[in-house]
Order: C-alpha cells, then sequence, then structure tokens
C-alpha cells in the first residue's frame, strides 16, 4: 500500500464525521458499486461468486462515522460496504473483487477478502462468526498496552448461531475487553430464514446471557446506528466492557451470485424496501434543513457518475503477475509485488 | 547452563521471552493461578501479573481466535492448548484465519502467535488425549510446527516460535515433561527453527526422527550397537531437507520413525522427498516404523506396545541393515491380524 493511498483510506474516513451528506454520498456509493458488482459478475466479467450488501449501507456508514481509523474492525465476506464505508477507495475494493494487481490485497484475495489497516480493516473473513474472537483479541491488545482503542466484529445473523459467537462475547465479558459485537439481522442465514434456524428473532437479548448490555437498533436509519454505536464504543472506551448491537436490516440482493432468493415472499421485500437507508437518509436530511431533493439528487448522480468512472477504467487494469500468489505467505516470503 | 526439566524449561522460555518483550503475553486453560496443568508456566503470574497471564474459560475457538486478533495487531500471545486434540475446536482460527492473515492482508498484518500444544501417547490419556496430530497442522502454508524432544529444544524452539513473525505451533510430547537435562539459557540456548540436529552420528543408515522418538532412536542405537546416523526434525514445517538429504546421500538407507499411523503419518513425505532427490543414492528401499491405524489404546500394554519402541526399532533397523529388504510392521511380523 502507498503512503498516498492510506493517506486516502483515512480522508475518506475523516470525511464521514458529524456530516449527513458526505454520508449519504457513501451510502450511494456503496450502492452503485453494488449494482455495478452485480452486474458486473452477471456478465462474466468477474469470475467466482459475490456476496452483495445491498440494503445494508446505514449500518457499514454509521459504525465508520463512529469509529476511529485507530480501532480494529472484522466483518464478512460480505464486506464491500464496510470496506468503503470505513474508507478503502471504490478503485481498491473494486480491483480486489476484480483480481487486479491495484486491488487492496493485490488480487490475491478477492471479494470475500478486503483489507486495508491503515483504517483498522483486518482482512474480511470468509468462515461465519471467524471474525468474533478475533476482534476481540484486538480488544485484548488495547486493554494490555492501556490504550483506548476498540476491537469492533460486525457478523451477520447466521453467526449467532456458531459455537465462536458464544466463546468471543462470554470471554470478552468476562475480560470487559473493549469490543463491540454488531449483528447485521437481516433475517436471512444465506437461504434459510431466521424461524427456521433460531428460536428467537431479537438477537440482542442473548448479551444478557453474557452479562452485558444488548440493545436493538434500526440498521436502516444511519442516525440510530450513530447513536447506538457511540454510546457502545463510548462505553468500550472508558473501561465499561463489550456492548451486542443489533442492527435490524435487509438484504435486497439473495445470499450470493448464484442465489435469486426466491424463498422471500415478495410482501416482505417490498415493506423493506419502502425502509430503503438511502430513502431513510434523504428524510433527515431534509428534516434537518441541511439540503432539498434537488440537491441530493444532484449528489446523487454525481457519486454515480464517479463510480462509473472508476468501474470503467478498473476493468482496464492488469490482472496480476503470475509471481503475486508467491508473495506474503510467510514473513520471508520473497518480495515478489 | 542449569539442570531442569522439560516442562521447567518450557516455562524459563516463557519467562525470558516476556522480560526481554512487554508484548509477550500468555493464556490459556489454568495456566495463570494454578500455573499449567503440566505446570508449565510455574512462577509467571506472580512475576508479570494478571494482564499479561491469564486464565481462559474452557473455550479454545475463542481463545486461540483471540490469540490470532491479539498478534495481528501487536501483541505476541502464547497459547497453551492443554491437549493437541483440543485444537479441533479451533483448527479455524489457527488454520484458516490466523496463518492466511498475511496473505489476504497482502503483508499489511503479521500474526505472530505461538500454539503450545501437548502431544503423543504413552501417559494413559486414551484415544482423546494422546495423538500427535501433525497433519492437522502440516500441510498449511504459514504456519511453522516445532517438535522438541529434550529440556534445551523446548527452551530453545518456543524461544524461537515467540521471536518469528509468523504462526507457529509447538507441540510438546507429553511424556517428556519431568525429563530432566542441562539446558543453556539465555540467547545462547535458543535453538532456530528450521534446523535438524544430527543427534548421533553414523554410516550405516540415516535415522529420522521427531518428538519422543528421538530418544527411543538413540536408545536402540545404543542398545543394540547401532552404526546409525539419527537426526531430529525438531522442525516439521519447514523441515531441514539439506540435512537429510546430506546424509541419506552418505549412508544410501533411510529409516523414519515416527509416533503417527502408517497412513498419512508426516514421515510419508520425508519419505517421498528423500526418495525424488536421491534415488540413485540410496542403496535400498526406504522405510517407516509408525505406530498402527488404529486409535491409541488405553491398556498399559496395548499402548506400550502401539508405540515404537525401543526394542522394535533396534529389531527392525537390524534385520534392514542385515538384509536391505524392508521388514514387516510388527502387527504384520506377528501375525497379531
Amino acid at each position: 500500500m502507498s503512503a498516498t493511498t492510506q493517506a486516502t483510506s483515512i480522508d475518506r474516513r475523516q470525511a464521514l464525521v458529524d456530516d449527513p451528506m458526505a454520508q449519504f454520498a457513501r451510502m450511494v456509493e456503496i450502492r452503485d458499486l453494488e449494482e455495478r458488482v452485480n452486474v458486473l459478475f452477471a456478465s462474466g466479467a468477474i469470475h467466482g461468486t459475490t456476496h452483495l450488501c445491498l440494503g445494508q449501507e446505514a449500518l457499514a456508514v454509521g459504525l465508520a462515522s463512529v469509529l476511529r481509523p485507530t480501532d480494529v474492525v472484522t466483518a464478512t465476506y460480505r464486506g464491500h460496504g464496510m470496506a468503503l464505508a470505513l474508507g478503502m477507495s471504490p478503485e481498491s475494493v473494486l480491483g480486489e473483487i476484480m483480481g487486479k494487481a491495484e486491488g487492496s490485497t493485490g488480487g490475491v484475495g478477492g471479494s470475500m477478502h478486503l483489507c486495508d489497516m491503515s483504517v483498522g480493516l483486518l482482512p474480511t473473513f470468509a468462515i461465519v462468526g471467524g471474525g468474533l474472537p478475533v476482534a476481540a483479541g484486538a480488544a485484548l491488545t488495547f486493554q494490555t498496552r492501556g490504550e483506548d482503542g476498540v476491537g469492533v466484529a460486525v457478523v451477520g445473523d447466521g453467526a449467532a448461531n456458531i459455537g465462536a459467537f458464544h466463546e468471543a462475547l462470554n470471554l470478552a465479558s468476562v475480560w470487559r475487553l473493549p469490543a463491540v459485537f454488531v449483528i447485521d439481522n437481516n433475517s436471512y442465514a444465506e437461504y434459510s430464514r431466521i424461524n427456521l434456524t433460531t428460536p428467537m428473532e431479537d438477537l440482542h437479548l442473548r448479551a444478557s446471557a453474557y452479562g452485558m448490555p444488548g440493545v436493538k437498533v434500526d440498521g436502516m436509519d444511519v442516525d440510530a446506528v450513530i447513536a447506538a454505536a457511540s454510546d457502545a464504543v463510548a462505553r468500550a472506551r472508558s473501561g465499561g466492557g463489550p456492548t451486542l448491537i443489533e442492527a435490524k436490516t435487509y438484504r435486497f440482493a439473495g445470499h450470493s451470485r448464484a442465489d435469486a432468493a426466491t424463498y422471500r415472499p415478495q410482501e416482505e421485500v417490498d415493506e423493506w424496501r419502502k425502509r430503503d437507508p438511502l430513502i431513510v437518509t434523504r428524510r433527515s436530511i431534509i428534516a434537518k434543513g441541511l439540503a432539498d431533493d434537488a440537491a441530493l439528487d444532484a449528489l446523487d448522480e454525481r457519486v454515480r457518475a464517479d463510480v462509473a468512472g472508476i468501474v470503467a477504467r478498473v476493468q482496464e487494469l492488469p490482472g496480476p503477475a503470475m509471481a503475486a500468489m508467491f508473495g506474503h505467505v510467510w514473513h520471508d516470503s520473497p518480495s515478489v509485488g | 547452563m542449569a539442570r531442569m526439566r522439560f516442562r521447567q524449561a518450557v516455562a524459563a522460555a516463557l519467562a525470558d521471552e516476556m522480560r526481554a518483550d512487554s508484548s509477550v503475553v500468555v493464556f490459556g486453560e489454568d495456566v495463570a493461578v494454578a500455573q499449567g496443568p503440566f505446570k508449565t508456566s510455574e512462577g509467571l503470574l506472580a512475576e508479570f501479573g494478571p494482564l499479561r497471564v491469564r486464565d481462559t474459560p474452557i473455550s479454545e475457538m475463542g481463545f486461540t481466535g483471540m490469540a490470532v486478533g491479539a498478534a495481528a495487531t501487536g501483541l505476541r500471545p502464547v497459547i497453551e492448548i492443554m491437549f493437541m486434540e483440543f485444537l479441533g475446536v479451533a483448527l479455524d482460527q489457527l488454520v484458516t484465519e490466523g496463518a492466511k492473515m498475511r496473505y489476504l492482508s497482502h503483508g499489511q498484518v503479521s500474526v505472530p502467535m505461538t500454539v503450545r500444544a501437548s502431544v503423543g501417547a504413552g501417559a494413559g490419556f486414551g484415544a482423546q488425549h494422546s495423538q500427535t496430530l501433525e497433519n492437522w497442522v502440516a500441510a498449511t502454508p504459514g504456519l511453522r510446527v516445532a517438535v522438541p524432544s529434550d529440556p534445551q529444544t523446548a527452551y530453545g524452539l518456543l524461544r524461537s516460535a515467540i521471536r518469528d513473525d509468523d504462526p507457529t505451533i509447538v507441540m510438546e510430547p507429553r511424556v517428556l515433561y519431568p525429563e530432566r537435562g542441562e539446558v543453556v539459557t539465555g540467547d545462547e540456548g535458543i535453538v532456530p527453527l528450521g534446523v535438524a540436529r544430527v543427534v548421533r552420528p553414523g554410516n550405516a543408515a540415516t535415522v529420522v526422527t521427531l518428538g519422543q522418538t528421538t530418544r527411543v532412536a538413540l536408545r536402540a542405537a545404543e542398545e543394540a550397537g547401532l552404526d546409525i546416523e539419527v537426526i531430529d526434525l525438531l522442525t516439521l514445517v519447514p523441515w531441514d531437507r539439506a540435512t537429510v538429504l546430506d546424509s541419506v546421500r552418505r549412508t544410501g538407507r533411510l529409516v523414519v520413525v515416527e509416533e503417527a499411523p502408517w497412513s498419512g503419518g508426516w514421515g510419508e513425505g520425508i519419505v517421498s522427498a528423500v526418495v525424488s532427490a536421491a534415488f540413485g543414492d540410496l542403496r535400498a528401499a526406504p522405510f517407516r516404523i509408525t505406530t498402527p491405524d488404529v486409535p491409541v489404546p488405553y491398556a498399559k500394554d496395548l499402548e506400550t506396545r502401539y508405540l515404537p519402541n525401543v526394542d522394535e526399532v533396534a529389531r527392525q533397523v537390524q534385520e534392514f541393515l542385515k538384509t536391505d529388504a524392508v521388514p514387516a510392521p510388527w502387527w504384520v511380523r506377528e501375525g497379531v491380524i
């Protein structure tokens, strides 16, 4: 990673702080890039698979607006939005998704493995729940060193049923670690609705089993996410221990590229579409008197035009050299770019 | 130089690294207050305090993952897996998360964690607490594997593992914990990773050993007066091809003595590599003295026979040197099955 890239990621991150227009713009960026990624996959321009976060932009942007770049985040294979929100550039994210040498990990990671440590994003986790104990480990580092950083794990509702969830939350609470666990509850673990796999829909209630606060928040509303995350992060920084946040969201697309999500009732999709984070945020900005519809339309168009230009440029970039696969396996691996 | 038990050498290595580097922390089940189920962390809590020496719940997945996260963010955690089998519930974190994090971050993240696990049969712990299971971890690029065989190597390999910038697992043969030996401590006592040790020079055959089979082969050589060169690998990943090949080219014969099942044991890789690289130098077909393909049995007589023992190694190597033919394993020779 060049110094310029790092500066850009941090700049993009800092731009979100206390700026609803920047937050709206970032959500549009995520939405537009995801829609274009969907098209690129469908057209065969990208191989492998992808997991879109369409509809879940407010949670990513809300969290990023609260956290510091020095905090450490573990996110999931549905992580394009978190990566962009935390500050990674669309070029480095799309470059990695497309397996380009200029991608965030040089094309060896792909859609499910995005990383930028300049803004605290560990390589995103493709094993459900895998990031939960790792974020607690980052919190352990902060606690051991007497620093006020926070370890944050963002997972889906499916992760609430894997052992790592129980072990990480229990241990983080026992050691009173500066951690925040966030469940992005979109009601579907891959193809299965939550009521088929889990005896409760309100997963924040599980916090009581670990002796930590559990908070439910409207994950489609960036202001609500910011409020809940601010409380949890402040508690963690001040030695108050971990918090479990459950954000109620919805996945507008299927689980992965292969999934058309025909198992979902259309009425359910329609109902959630009315609470599209872009609509909710737009209303909020107008209500606050920060901008009107016309200004937001112009901003929306500008962001989408930028993304379109980036997509066109990234598609033309070269793939990695064959030697790239041999780099960074060990600390003394050959330097191969 | 001090005379100490294997388990004390482990504790000495931990203490020396903790004194040298404040980022070294130790955690695991019963390692702090109880000072380790095998007394391998004696004195650590008293000297380094509860921030750096911690008891965990019985949560191998949780605390192994926390070690990954702590290592990725600047600590050098050393965790104890009480019995190697317990790594089974934590393997995701070591193999799929920790060992891939450097690669998936394009070199942005190092994971300098050390896993200590007690391994092996001979102590009457039965089928679920007596395996060595090197093959769980030996085929993961990014993860080093070391196996000490006496107090000196227990001290020296552990210090190297803690200092290494990649994840390393040190597999400690449990039956050796009470063994005494002279140990050089301090920097002179550090044993490098990746370097095998010729523990007995000889000319008639090269005998490759690991862990507790080292002393078995040495005693067999002494008791039967065998002119064999015994090479203790010490590090299984990456193993020291040069030392083994140099020896085999001189002796023309290879025997591997391993505490692992005949099918899939680590010796297969040694034999395969030697045959491919030094076929023309071999005067006889290489062979392996292994355990049978069964779970570790409990009854004392059965467990004793299960392990490659001094008499069996002496007998098979003598026969091999006399005939240049591969001896049958005892269970075939004696018609047990």
